[in-house]
């Protein structure tokens, strides 16, 4: 079976699950007096997870064949291995990373050692360049965002007290 | 309308606006011109900051601006390297690269940016025409018929993906407008799909979508396989000016495409990808024959239609955001959802209400038009340093700009998690050829959707309202129509393929 098709399969799960809440669980916390709407907060749901349902359940049994226009995929996922797979799940990686750490180690500290690590992963071992790129990059933009657009980010690590 | 003009002017000819306008080509020109980001991943990027704006005329007109900006600076870079950024200069390298082979890269940038000029100028002259023609038809429209004018936009957004992708596409519609639901609706008051997860309560943010739907797919597309943004030097550009005879030779061309690109615009889901495709084959199929044999090695003729079109047809897809509120494409999509996020709620009434708002955007479009032509035209060739930027450093500030874009906004570290899920999620839909603007427009279109549905069921007292409302139950039927037929053509040509006659 083909990714695509998979993936209607797992889509299908989800308007299952989507439609189970929609019909089943929602309506049981409704407050009388809204069960004499016309229309319930579950009632568009229940439309989308029917719908939804479908036609997913329409490209899992294949109905739509591509009837093969010559449109080359843009990545083909079947030679995957020829990809960098690993240096993408790396960058994927650094990104929580940076997630987790932009309230406790602050904007600057994380961002420059985001820039850093990215490079880095990427290949990039020229750390006379980097160093002050990413330095000039992190400085340069927390002060258009907090002095100039005026929204704050936390610049140093909690324990700084800013 | 001349008074509408009027306000345009006063509105677009401050400083602040001016500097939008042309802060907004430069940095759209200058971004879209790097491999991996398109006009729309631009847009999502640009959106925290021009919120933080305040005053939404300024805002949309930076937005546009940045738009502008973005498709030129695609078709430089598909012009200079053969790496077009975004699909709807695809059609653009088809000549424009082999000029640049033959050392003239210079004449074909120039024709291009004339040529978008053109097509942009045009689109903006149709755009104030029918925009306001259309507005007054849609303000007759009740709850009823923009639910199913919304209906028929989805549809046709579905409808118009192409062979065998119809089905994808109306799944990833779906899936955005279950995505939608999500979160506290503003008719119910009550959380929906949360799950428990407080994180959850306001819904999914849209911008954390839009970059997890089209930058950091993009960005990691980038990282998996070097080869897409390999960059062999563009040359020198030198060289800019274009003959009276190449003059002739495209002056029709462009008055043919800027009308076809502009129409095709308007359509729902239609866009300038296939402006520009259209474009290139149709003036193809119309010249004469010595001139049919230079397309694809070098043409002028070749290379102004598609930039022709898919500029005006840019433009044309702000008549259905600007009149009904309904986005055509992908760009559109984020750009409502600026709007909506700025307190302002394109349709119909916009015209009336905020008429500042909608002139100033129509006048800036042409001032973005001419300062594409006149100022970043001859900067062009300092600013095509950028293309020499080693993706070492590219990648991990596009993935940064990415990560700002959903934070900003928010200012929550959850989102960012979100964020990186779902980019997950988009990149592995990409894998298999599912389209991924659907979803967003879905995502986007999914709450005025539900809430026009709900508020004509409490209306009318039940579902009757579709069959009781003729223009509803017509624009539903339509809808359907839109859907099926794709379906059942492409199942009569594979029965043709297979070879068994099918009776007519």
């Amino acid at each position: 079976m083909a990714l695509d098709r998979w993936i209607a399969l797992i889509i299908l799960m989800i308007c299952l699950a989507y439609g189970y809440a929609a019909f089943f669980t929602m309506d049981a916390t409704l407050p009388p007096f809204m069960q004499r709407n016309p229309v319930w907060p579950s009632t568009f749901p229940k439309i989308l997870s029917v719908l939804g349902g479908l036609v997913a359940l329409s490209i899992v049994l294949g109905m739509e064949k591509n009837t093969g226009d010559g449109k080359e995929p843009d990545i083909d996922y079947t030679r995957l291995g020829d990809y960098k797979i690993g240096q993408a799940l790396c960058l994927l990686g650094l990104m929580v990373a940076y997630a987790l750490s932009l309230r406790t180690v602050g904007f600057l500290g994380s961002t420059f050692f985001f820039l850093i690590a990215g490079s880095v992963v990427l290949g990039e071992r020229r750390f006379l360049i980097m160093i002050p790129v990413a330095a000039f990059a992190s400085g340069g933009i927390w002060y258009l965002v907090q002095e100039v657009l005026g929204i704050f980010l936390r610049p140093w690590p909690f324990f700084l007290g800013v | 309308m001349l008074e509408g003009i009027l306000i345009g002017l006063t509105t677009a000819f401050t400083g602040t606006n001016l500097l939008m306008v042309i802060g907004g080509c430069l940095i759209g020109t200058f971004i879209g011109m790097l491999p991996g980001l398109g006009p729309m991943s631009i847009i999502a990027i640009m959106i925290p900051v021009a919120i933080s704006i305040g005053d939404p005329s300024a805002a949309l007109i930076l937005l546009a601006g940045v738009y502008y900006g973005a498709i030129f600076g695609g078709s430089t870079s598909s012009i200079l390297i053969n790496a077009p950024g975004v699909a709807s200069t695809v059609a653009t390298s088809f000549d424009g690269y082999p000029l640049a082979r033959q050392g003239k890269a210079g004449k074909a940038l120039t024709v291009a940016a004339i040529a978008s000029f053109c097509g942009g100028t045009i689109g903006a002259i149709l755009l104030m025409i029918f925009a306001p023609m259309l507005a007054s038809v849609a303000l007759l429209f009740h709850s009823a018929e923009y639910f199913a004018l919304m209906v028929v936009g989805l549809s046709a957004i579905a409808a118009f993906a192409g062979t065998g992708q119809v089905g994808k596409a109306l799944l990833m519609t779906l899936l955005g407008l279950i995505m939608a639901t999500v979160g506290e609706g503003a008719l119910f008051n009550a959380p929906r799909f949360t799950m428990g997860i407080m994180d959850l309560q306001s819904g999914f943010g849209f911008i954390t979508l839009a970059m997890a739907m089209f930058a950091l797919p993009e960005a990691l597309y980038l990282v998996l396989d070097p080869a897409r943004s390999n960059n062999e030097a563009g040359g020198e550009i030198k060289d800019l000016r274009i003959t009276r005879e190449e003059a002739r030779q495209i002056a029709p061309v462009i008055g043919r495409q800027s009308i076809q690109g502009f129409l095709i615009g308007v359509l729902p889901g239609a866009g300038a990808t296939i402006a520009s495709f259209l474009g290139y084959a149709v003036e193809r199929n119309i010249a004469s024959k010595e001139d049919q044999e230079m397309f694809g090695k070098g043409s002028v003729k070749g290379l102004a239609a598609p930039e022709a079109a898919n500029n005006a047809a840019a433009t044309g897809s702000f008549v259905p955001l600007l009149t009904l509120g309904i986005p055509g494409s992908g760009t559109t999509a984020i750009l409502l959802g600026a709007l909506i996020a700025l307190n302002v709620t394109p349709g119909p009434r916009l015209m009336i209400d905020e008429p500042e708002v909608f002139w100033a955007v129509i006048v800036s479009m042409y001032i973005g038009n001419l300062v594409l032509l006149v100022l970043n035209l001859p900067l062009i060739p300092y600013i095509a340093k950028v293309l020499a930027v080693p993706r070492t450093f590219l990648i991990p500030f596009i993935l940064f700009f990415t990560l700002m874009g959903a934070y900003i906004g928010q200012n929550n570290a959850t989102e960012l998690l979100i964020l990186v899920g779902f980019g997950i999620c988009a990149t592995i839909l990409r894998f298999a050829d599912y389209p991924l603007a659907p979803l967003l427009i879905g995502f986007i279109l999914g709450q005025m959707l539900e809430d026009n549905f709900s508020r004509s069921m409490q209306l009318e007292g039940g579902i009757g309202f579709i069959l009781e409302r003729p223009m509803t139950m017509g624009l539903l039927a339509f809808a359907v129509l839109l859907v099926v037929l794709p379906t059942y053509r492409a199942r009569r040509a594979r029965i043709r393929a297979a070879g068994i006659a099918d009776g007519d």
